[in-house]
This record gives C-alpha cells, sequence and structure tokens, in this order.
C-alpha cells in the first residue's frame, strides 16, 4: 500500500510486518515517534506484541537480550545519548549472539546540547560488533529493517543489527512509501529460530564466565559471523528483490562511477543529494560519479579497494569526526584500499543541511586530487566563501 | 580443542561445576582430624562452596577445583583444625 510515510513510522512499520514478540523502548528525539508509533500499534491490536517502557535505554537494551535469549524477535529503537547510554549493552547483545533489529535515528552528542543530525552516535559504535546499515531514503528503512532480521537471525550469522537512517532528514520527513503486505513479508521473513534458548524443560546456562581459555575462541567466531553476513546479506536483499521488486545494491551502491574521475563516497541520506549533484556536474562535463556505503559492517574492504582502484580519484564524506586522522569512513576506506590518495571531508554536523554548493566544492577539490582533511562547510574554513 | 567445536551461541549445557576456577590457588586448606569436631563451620562459612560434607557425620572435605585458598575456613575453625599450606611452585 502506497502511504506517505517518515522514516519513523516506515521504522515502526517494519517492525509490526516483522512480528516482533518483545519491543522495548526509552524515548529519545529524533526516535521518539518510533516507539510511539508501535506503541499505538499494540495498543489499537494491530501489533502483538509485549510492549515494555523502561526506565533507560541501557534498561531497554537488556530487556532485550533476555528476550531475545528466549527466543523472541525483538525490536527497539534509539539515538545520539540512547545510544552512548546502550554501549555497555550493545557490547554484551553481541556476545551473547542476540540478533536484536534496532533503527538508530542519527544524531550529534553532546555537549553542548545538539538534538539534530548527523552521523556521530551510529559511528562511534562502529567497534561493538553490531551489523550496521545506513539508508538513503524512507523506503529504504522498512526494507532494510525486514532484510536486517533476515541476516541477523540466520543461525550463521546470530548478531544484532542497526540501521540508521538520518536523524530529522529521514526521521522526520514524509516521502512516499510502499509498505509491503503482510502476506509478503511473512513469505520473505521466517519465524525466528534459534539453534539455542532458555527453556526450563531444557535448561541450559546463558551469559556465563568465559575464562581465558575460550575467550579468544568466543570473539574469533563473532568476527567469522560478520564474514559470513556478507555472503548472506547478498542473498538475501535478492530474495527481497525477487518478492517485493527493490534491491539497493549492498553494500556498496555505486551510481554513474564506470567512467567517472572523481568518486565521492558516502553514507546516508547526503548520498541522494549527491547523485543529483553529480548529474548536474555531468551536463556541464565533468565526469563524477557516487558511491554510496550501505553496509557500514562488516565494512565492504573488497568492493572498496576495487572502486578505489579504479577510478583516478576519490573522496569521503563523514557527517562525523574521529578525533584521530580524518572522517572514521575516510579511515576505513584508506585502509581498505591501501593508498594515502583519498581526500576525508567533514560536513553535515550536527543537523547543518548539506546543500548542493557544498557538495560541487567538494567534487572539484576531488578531481583536483586534493588531499588531507577538509572541514567543507567551516565557516571560515577552506571553502567559505 | 579447535575453535569450530564452539557451540553457536555462548551456552553450556553442564552446571559450572565443570568449570576449574581453583587453579590460582596459592595456599591450601589442610585438615587435622585429630583436632575436627565436625561442628561445619568450615562448611558453613565457604563463600565458594568448596567445603563438602559427603554424610552427616563424616569429616569434611575441600573440593580443590573450586577452592582459592581464602582461608576463611581456617580463620573460622573453632578448633584450629585447618592450617594453610602453601602449594608448590
Amino acid at each position: 500500500m502506497i502511504e506517505a510515510s517518515t522514516g519513523n513510522y516506515a521504522a515502526a512499520q517494519a517492525a509490526r510486518l516483522a512480528k516482533a514478540d518483545v519491543v522495548a523502548v526509552y524515548p529519545i528525539t529524533p526516535q521518539t515517534t518510533i516507539s510511539e508509533y508501535v506503541a499505538s500499534m499494540v495498543q489499537k491490536g494491530e501489533m502483538n506484541a509485549e510492549f515494555l517502557l523502561m526506565e533507560s535505554e541501557h534498561s531497554a537494551m537488556s530487556a532485550l537480550i533476555g528476550a531475545s535469549t528466549i527466543g523472541a524477535r525483538t525490536f527497539t529503537a534509539t539515538s545520539s545519548h540512547g545510544l552512548a547510554l546502550m554501549h555497555e549493552m550493545l557490547m554484551w547483545a553481541v556476545g551473547a549472539r542476540t540478533p536484536i533489529v534496532m533503527p538508530v535515528a542519527a544524531r550529534a552528542i553532546g555537549g553542548p546540547w545538539n538534538i539534530w543530525g548527523d552521523h556521530q552516535d551510529a559511528i562511534s559504535e562502529r567497534d561493538t560488533g553490531w551489523l550496521q546499515f545506513f539508508c538513503e531514503n524512507n523506503q529504504e528503512v522498512l526494507d532494510t529493517i525486514l532484510m536486517a532480521y533476515r541476516v541477523a537471525e540466520d543461525r550463521n550469522v546470530m548478531l544484532p543489527a542497526m540501521v540508521v537512517e538520518d536523524g530529522f532528514v529521514l526521521s522526520h520527513t514524509v516521502e512516499r512509501i510502499d509498505i509491503p503486505d503482510q502476506e509478503e513479508v511473512d513469505a520473505y521473513l521466517p519465524k525466528y529460530s534459534p539453534e539455542f534458548f532458555a527453556d526450563t524443560e531444557n535448561p541450559m546456562r546463558f551469559g556465563g564466565l568465559v575464562t581465558p581459555d575460550l575467550w579468544t575462541e568466543f570473539r574469533y567466531r563473532i568476527a567469522e559471523s560478520h564474514e559470513i553476513s556478507r555472503e548472506k546479506l547478498k542473498a538475501a536483499e535478492k530474495d527481497f528483490e525477487k518478492v517485493f521488486g527493490r534491491s539497493y545494491g549492498s553494500p556498496v551502491e555505486t551510481y554513474r562511477c564506470e567512467d567517472a574521475d572523481a568518486v565521492l563516497i558516502a553514507a546516508g541520506a547526503v548520498a541522494g543529494t549527491a547523485k543529483e549533484v553529480a548529474d548536474q556536474l555531468r551536463m556541464q562535463g565533468k565526469k563524477v560519479g557516487v558511491a554510496r556505503i550501505r553496509v557500514f559492517r562488516p565494512f565492504p574492504s573488497e568492493e572498496i579497494r576495487k572502486l578505489v582502484s579504479s577510478v583516478p580519484s576519490v573522496g569521503v564524506l563523514d557527517k562525523s569526526y574521529t578525533f584521530g586522522d580524518g572522517g572514521a569512513m575516510f579511515n576505513e576506506v584508506r585502509s581498505a584500499a591501501g593508498t594515502l590518495e583519498i581526500g576525508s571531508y567533514i560536513a553535515g554536523l550536527g543537523g547543518r543541511d548539506v546543500p548542493p554548493k557544498v557538495l560541487i566544492k567538494i567534487f572539484n577539490n576531488i578531481l583536483e586530487k586534493n588531499r588531507g582533511t577538509v572541514w567543507a562547510d567551516l565557516k571560515g574554513g577552506d571553502f567559505d566563501d | 580443542m579447535n575453535y569450530r567445536d564452539l557451540p553457536s551461541m555462548p551456552v553450556a549445557a553442564q552446571s559450572t561445576e565443570s568449570i576449574t576456577t581453583g587453579d590460582w590457588r596459592t595456599i591450601r586448606p589442610v585438615l587435622n582430624k585429630d583436632l575436627c569436631d565436625r561442628c561445619y563451620h568450615c562448611w558453613a562459612f565457604c563463600p565458594d562452596v568448596s567445603v563438602i560434607v559427603e554424610e552427616e557425620g563424616s569429616f569434611p572435605k575441600v573440593d580443590l577445583n573450586h577452592c582459592k585458598g581464602c582461608g576463611i575456613c581456617s580463620t573460622e575453625c573453632s578448633k584450629q583444625a585447618i592450617t594453610m599450606v602453601r602449594e608448590d611452585l
């Protein structure tokens, strides 16, 4: 059914269609309406879930780890400080192999206070072991949540998954989306059926002590599952296309990159604007393209390496900053590509729009093969006129 | 042991008793049966359930797979029947 939908409404619809058994939430901007839409559907009987309003995000994630351990399909949503507060339990969810699926309406983290969108919260959780997907539009938010369950709950994967939507730019912006029928989703997404679950008839120990004797082996198995998830995701997206007719080119969507002189690598909604700008620049004879990192964890090293080695100049746009050397995504790209010949661009922090004029400057800079880190929309910075 | 033999999730079917946690002990409790009057204070005070009384009236035994050598049993023994003896290096 075609509806006018915000990213948050799309995320809530995905939770309903996936038939999440347990939803545990704590409100935080800009995620809050996801929780509210789900609460409303549970109250009206449109969704048969246990809805738990917790006292913090840390508790919400803890509750879901418990619920997932008894074999429930679990859902929550968060943003910014809420995600940071969950950090400890994000690590636990991975180690416990609980395939929780969670949209993150990405937002800056204070202080000082800032409630607007960037990628700092989600990017900062890159070492937890969660699968991480970055969406470009609201349809993709809904579709990716369904795919995420399929991959996360695969018995050879068993990892939680974070579906990132840009705060406000997607979470609160209305787009035309196609909400699938329940029968189609049921055909695509099987019931969650873990190999092990807490059961009074068949008692086992969960979350017990693992000594130095086996810790390395358990960590290695998590790394191995990340590798396995690469193919599982491709298969899940292929099946998704068969059932619903849509696909997103996981893990890296390339747009007009084949003959490009310069490619901008980005993630999230800003990639949509970058594609428009690429079309405009091509009309002026500048051969530019866009590569959108849709899957950030596991990082698509192979695809990035191939891409970077096939185009003359590449730059990476980060909507976050890591206080090391350039943006976090830039560092991952540079590491995968094995070359220092890549530019790093920081823009769109704390809700600042990234309009075409900023992207045009970035594309031109990549064409000129400038390197180093440029804060592309800094007032008084290199690109300010 | 091979990492491939691990279960897909960190679960265990057997009790925690199978995990030996006493191997870093540096001193061990040794019971003098001539002094012990089987009051079982050692059994009651052991914080790690490592003093085992198999049946009423028998001498207490120590589960050395789990005893950490804390010495509480020795301190609490009213007859000074338990001596803490250094483990071999």
